[in-house]
This record gives structure tokens, sequence and C-alpha cells, in this order.
């Protein structure tokens, strides 16, 4: 059926018949047509941000935590490159959004019109697929298949470009049909053959370990179940990297811990000593893999993953497997339940022994103190005060990060929304925006620290004038830590510009946004101000004062393998040896 | 402020592993180099605006190199166009090029020339060659020679169409810089599989 329109009223029925309820979104000249068509009508609901980095990251928070395709509106010029970073986000984390861009009118275009930028040139690197509609007979069907492009095989980013004349034009628009394009079909099915063959391999293994990732969440909460199957059948160890936390639930003992840069001693060398390693929904990133041509040598690797580009990219596999987790799970159960055997539980009895060794380490073991917050403790606290309630927590980038994801217990998915390919600061404040609208009822909580948040902290307004009550807890050590971090350990200790100068009162910024604004500097007074926080019904800005010198470990730094990992000294030492490689650093 | 490092292979029996020099980057070292060779590849793509300027920018965002490359619709029904590029990189990359071609939404099949089967490559030169006398003969029994046709000639010079493999084509040039060659315009490579089947 099909009904004539104007272009900007297209904009808004495709949306709505996609069953988007919530749009991101800044005005400007270029995109009035459609904030005029958003205005006279009430299905799609749109959230106006403070700057367009804000929209797009915030799509992606809610299409993370919901695992929907989420989308955003943003104009021409400044509004279309504002928006490029989350972009570039979206496309290395995989999440799917749909970004409209206005444009100059088509006769304008080429002609350095006011507010005008190659859109489609400038974002066709960062993001799945753009389109530039330049007829309006061609809107409907650029507007479905944005959004079949966006969610289908591997989920990423893409842009609408639609000129104002083109918002203003009439035409016959038409619903969402079933063969949205004739070209692009990714595969969702593994081959039978190899996962007959996987499981073989699995039967046979003396030290297996499952290494998981964001895929797995990217399939869709049945994976997650599918994966907690597979791995209570085998008994196998399993790791999963920063996006797939949550998949498999961290309280389970054959959760290893988070593997890779800053990962537990634990998961890195069952990962090195491994001879199966089961990769499903992952892409062997160079913060997993360390030094490549030492990564894992002895091991057997298979690999599932929807996207044949990502598989034998860095690192050889044996036995590669495209397809959609979800229904390569499936299978995997299937043929395990079907051919005979099981595993070889006297191997897998030795190789438990070992991974127990290992943990024994306490690689996650910190000084604590009663004088002065470490982060580290601030994280366990949060943990504590919040696992019994709905909670949903997304992070900025840097040290906070990492101690986020070692310290708080993800068991479920779509509760972890973090920028983990691009590294964006700035990203955790309007991703808890975008979360919250998805689900007002729930718990949102943005680790933050004290240097990332104030890249976007201006979101705060947004999320004072939608009622959601974000709260922001910055880990505030006064430094970009993960940055002087590396300064420390591999350039002698000159802290070049990553000491936080200047930095705001945060307690009146909150209450400058209207907002309420908590300080705590004692571990006394964490537990009661953390509460404090979880239970003020209004978006709070959280400013804990932590022990500037913590550094992140375990890590494995630049040019090394999983098993040369440095360990924090308050973890359990075996020996006092100081290596060759510890003389050239120290 | 800075922890002792921990011996590797403290647990388990683990050899020393070699020490690779450490580098000051937050990333790590290149691996050592396989062997370079060249390959074509010939795409079948939607001839949509911007489909090349994807391919491209693929190309040059990612690295890979473009020795050559010709493009042009082959079926105007369905808005088809084949694209031919002859790359070079190590396996690894020429496999990792494929498959990033083949992501790309326009894309709808990648086919390695090199690596499929017999196939034919051809290029078309045409070259300008000015002079009098002994070396305009010679010009033009050479052109005889490598069965290049004339499509423009005055009483000092020569336009000669040649088509052949790249091999050929570059002799030809080579042969004709003596004779007083003044310039070349070349097409890139095309190819096409040997045989009755269609890509």
């Amino acid at each position: 059926m099909t009904r004539e329109m104007t272009g900007a009223e297209m904009v808004i029925e495709a949306l709505a018949d996609q069953g988007v309820e919530h749009i991101f979104g800044y005005p400007g000249g270029a995109v009035l047509p459609i904030y005029d068509a958003l205005f006279q009508q009430s299905k799609v609901k749109h959230v106006l941000v403070r700057h367009e980095q804000g929209a797009a990251h915030a799509a992606e928070g809610y299409a993370r935590s919901t695992g929907k395709v989420a989308a955003l509106l943003v104009t021409s010029g400044p509004g279309a490159t504002n928006a490029v970073t989350g972009l570039a986000d979206a496309l290395m984390d995989s999440i799917p959004i749909v970004c409209i861009t206005g444009q100059v009118p088509t006769h304008l275009i080429g002609n350095d019109a006011f507010q005008e930028c190659d859109t489609v040139g400038i974002t066709r690197p960062c993001t799945k697929h753009n389109y530039l509609v330049k007829d309006i007979a061609d809107l409907p069907r650029v507007l479905h298949e944005a959004f079949y492009v966006a969610g289908s095989g591997r989920p990423g980013p893409v842009v609408i470009d639609i000129p104002k004349d083109i918002q203003f034009a009439k035409g016959m628009y038409f619903k969402p049909n079933e063969f949205p394009h004739k070209g692009y079909k990714p595969r969702m099915k593994g081959d039978l053959d190899k996962i007959k063959q996987a499981v073989e391999m699995m039967k046979h293994a003396k030290r297996p370990v499952f290494y998981t990732g964001g895929g797995i969440i990217n399939s869709g909460p049945k994976a997650s179940k599918l994966l907690r199957e597979l791995v209570k059948l085998t008994g196998f160890p399993i790791t999963s990297t920063l996006m797939g936390l949550g998949a498999f639930p961290a309280a389970d003992p054959q959760w290893l811990g988070m593997l890779g840069m800053h990962g537990t001693w634990e998961s890195n060398w069952a990962m090195h000593d491994c001879d199966l390693m089961i990769c499903i929904g992952a892409r062997f990133d160079d913060r997993i893999t360390g030094r490549i041509d030492a990564f894992s040598p002895g091991s057997k690797k298979i690999h599932v993953d929807i996207d044949p580009s990502s598989i034998n990219k860095n690192v050889h596999v044996d036995v590669p497997i495209v397809g959609d987790c979800t229904h390569v799970l499936e299978d995997m159960l299937a043929a395990w339940r079907s051919s005979p055997g099981g595993p070889d539980k006297a191997a897998l009895g030795s190789w438990w022994k070992q991974i127990e060794k290992w943990r024994a380490r306490k690689s996650l073991a910190y000084k604590s103190s009663t004088e002065v917050i470490k982060p580290q403790y601030a994280i366990e606290r949060l943990f504590a005060l919040t696992k019994d309630r709905d909670t949903y927590i997304t992070t900025e980038v840097g040290q906070h990060q990492m101690w986020a994801a070692q310290f708080y217990q993800f068991q479920e998915p779509h509760r972890w929304m973090t920028s983990g390919g691009l590294g964006t600061m700035g990203y955790g404040v309007p991703a808890a925006v975008g979360v919250q609208m998805a689900h007002p009822n729930s718990l949102v909580i943005d680790i933050a620290g004290e240097a990332s948040v104030l890249m976007t902290l201006q979101e705060m307004s947004t999320a004072v004038q939608y009622r959601l009550p974000i709260k922001i807890f910055i880990l505030n050590n006064q430094y970009m830590g993960m940055v002087r971090q590396w300064q420390e350990l591999l350039h002698g200790g000159r802290y070049s510009e990553s000491y936080s100068e200047a930095l705001p009162d945060f307690v009146k910024m909150a209450e400058a946004y209207h907002a309420h604004g908590i300080r705590c500097d004692k571990p006394g007074d964490l537990d009661r101000a953390i509460m404090e926080m979880i239970e003020t019904p209004k978006p709070v800005i959280f400013d804990c004062v932590v022990d500037p010198a913590e550094n992140c470990f375990p890590m494995i730094p630049s040019g090394r393998a999983h098993n040369e990992m440095l360990l924090g000294d308050a973890a359990e030492s075996l020996e006092d040896a100081i290596t060759e490689e510890g003389k050239m650093l120290v | 402020m800075l922890d002792r490092p921990v011996k590797p292979g403290d647990d388990t029996d683990q050899e020393e592993t070699a020490v690779n020099t450490t580098t000051t980057s937050h990333y790590p070292v290149a691996p050592t180099a396989q062997k370079i060779e060249a390959h074509t590849l010939c795409c079948l793509v939607d001839n949509e605006p911007g489909v090349l300027a994807r391919v491209i920018g693929l190309f040059s965002g990612r690295g890979y190199n473009i020795d050559s490359l010709t493009v042009s619709e082959t079926e105007h029904q369905k808005h088809l166009s084949r694209i031919t590029i002859v790359t070079r990189g190590t396996p690894m990359v020429i496999e990792q090029i494929k498959n990033q071609l083949d992501r790309l939404v326009p894309i709808h099949r990648v086919i390695d020339m090199t690596l499929a089967g017999p196939a034919i490559e051809r290029e078309l030169a045409m070259v300008k060659v000015a002079g009098k006398g002994q070396a305009r003969v010679e010009a033009l029994q050479l052109a005889e020679a490598f069965r290049a046709r004339i499509i423009d000639t005055t009483t000092e010079s020569f336009v000669f169409e040649v088509t052949g493999s790249t091999d050929k084509i570059e002799s030809f040039i080579n042969l004709m810089i003596p004779l007083g060659l003044v310039e070349v315009s070349r097409t890139g490579v095309v190819a096409i599989g040997r045989g009755p089947e269609g890509m």
C-alpha cells in the first residue's frame, strides 16, 4: 500500500514502521522540514541533546542496551561532522545505528553552500554504508534498506544524507518489504561440517578455553543463553573481551575474568597455555593478542564470526566458521549432544588445577587504605550496593574503564556499555542518557574519569530536561590515568599534558545543571554516599576523590606476550628475581 | 613506583620466550614479512554513485596498493559494473583485501583471477612517437612486429594503438623511447577467465 507524502513525512513514517520510538538529535537549517514533521506527530519521540556527538553516543547506548537499531537526526555541515566520532565508534564496536543528516538542496551540492559538507565522502570510511538521496522516488527504499543494513550481519552505523529539497518534495511512500536489499545477504548459518569438526576437537581437547566477545551480545540474548548451556555442558573455562562482558555470568566458577592487556592473570595464562581456543564472536584484537608471534603458540584455534574479513586477519585459525553466533551455538550444542563421547574429564581436571594455581596469584589484588579511597575499592563498593538492582553501567575511557571491567561483575548481557574499539572519551555521559531513555525505571550509572567526563558533560542538560536520573560516578584522580600510567612505565615518568589542571568543582557543576552533586573522599563515607546517589531521584554527579598513584594491573605492555604480564605489587609474588626486562623498565 | 615484572614461566614448564625489543608504542610490533605477490581481482558491483570512491577509499584507508584499476558498466539492465584491480601484498593481506571488498554493501562478488584458474589479462595503450627519417622507419617496423595499429599519422609523427599483456606493452614503450616517444595513454588491466563459465 502506498501513500503520497513529503520526504520529511516519509522519514518519520519509516522510523515508526521500523519500530523506532525515540530519536536523538539536534535541529538545524537543513533538517527543519523533518523537525516540522516531528512536531506534528507523536509516534516518534525526539530527545534533544546538547551536542551531536552526544546524539550519536546516546543512540549507541540505546542500541546496545536494547538490541534494537537506534536512530539519530542531525543537520548538515557541522551537525554531521560533530556526529562523525560517534559513527566511527559505532563502526568499531559494531553497534547498529541509523544517522539521518540534512544536506543543502541538490542544486547547491558542491557549491560550498552555507553549512554544506561532503557528508557522504567524510562518513564513507567510518560507516558500514551510507546514502545520498537525490531523488524522492529513492527515499522510501533507502530508509528501509538503511535499517536492514545497520541491523543485519555484523551490525554497524549507516548514514542517510537527505537534501532539503528532497525533504520538501512529494513522493509515494511504501512500507518495508521482505527483500530489503538484492545484493547484501550476510551468512547466518555456519558450515555444519566445520561445526562437527570443531565439536570433535573440543571432545578431545586437554586444555581448552572459550574466548568470547561482543559478537555474542550483538547476536541477541539467545546467544548468551546458548553459550551458558554449552559452557556448562563442556565444563570448559571461559574468558571474554571487554565488549563481551555479561554474556557469561561473572559469578560462575567457570569464569576466568576478562582477558587482554588488562585482563586477569589466570585468563591470559589460560589463553597462552591452552591447546584448543574456541573463539566465538571476538576478533583477535591487538589488546587481546599482545605480541602476535607469541600469541598462544601451541594451540589450535576455532573461530566463529559473522564477518569473514575478521577471520585470519591477525591470527591464523584452524577451523573458521562464518555465521551468526546464535545459529552456530545451536548447531554446536546439537552436534555435541549427538556425537559419542564427552570431554576428556581427567585432562580437564588437571587443567582446572593449573587454573586454580593461577587464580591463587590474586592478580586483581590492590593495597587497601583507610585514609584514601582506592579506585578499585570504589568500584567494589558500587557493585556491592547495586548488584541486586536493575542496573546498567556505561563508562568513559581509561583506567576507570579497566577497573570497572575488572571489578564490576556482570551477570547478564546488554548491561555493559563502553567504547572498546575506538576508545572514545566522553562516551559515557551521553550513552547513559540513551540507556536511561530506553529503560526509564532502571538504575543507570556512568563510571567516569574526571578528564573524560568534561568532554561531553553538557548532556547533563538533556538528562535534566527529560528527567533521566542518570548517575555520573567520577573516579577523580586528577590525572588522565591511563596516559599517565604509560608515561610512567614507558616514557620515563615524563607526564606530558596528562595532569587534569583547573578542574571544576563537580558538586557546584551538578547544581548549576539543576542536578544533585555529591563529593566523597574518605573510604568510611563511601557506602553512605553511594546510597545517597542511588536514592536521589534526580541526575547525580558523584565526585569520588581517589588515590592518584594507583596504576591498573595486570598489564601486558607493548611488544609482550600473554605470559609476560606485569602484576601490581599487591599480588602474591613468587620470587624476588628482577629479570632483565625488569631492569630495563625500572 | 613501578612494580617488578614477574618472570615468565614461573608456574608451569615454559621455556623463556625471546625478549622482543621493548617498544614505547602502545601497539604491538609489526609481524615479520611474508612474500609479496601481485594479484588481479575482479569485482562485480552495483553501478551506483560513489561505489568507485568506496572501493578506492577502502584500499587507501587500509593501506593496500593499487597497481592498476579499470572500471566500466558491463551489464546495463542490471546496472552492474566490473572493476578490475591489480594489487600486491602478502597472501594474508590479499585474503584480507578480498574479504574487506566482499563486506562492502554494493559489492556482489569478488574473484581473484590469479588464483581462480587460467585467466587472460590485457591492456591497451596509445603511443605517440615523433621522428623523421631512419627513426620513423624503425618505429613503423617495430610497430608491425608488435601488431600495433596506426591510428594517427602526420609526416613527422604516429600514434600507435597496441593491445596485449602488460609485459608486451612495456616492451613496446621501452623500444619507442630512443625513437622519439612523446607520450603514452594507457588503460589499466582488464581480465577475464578462460572457458565457458562467467563470474
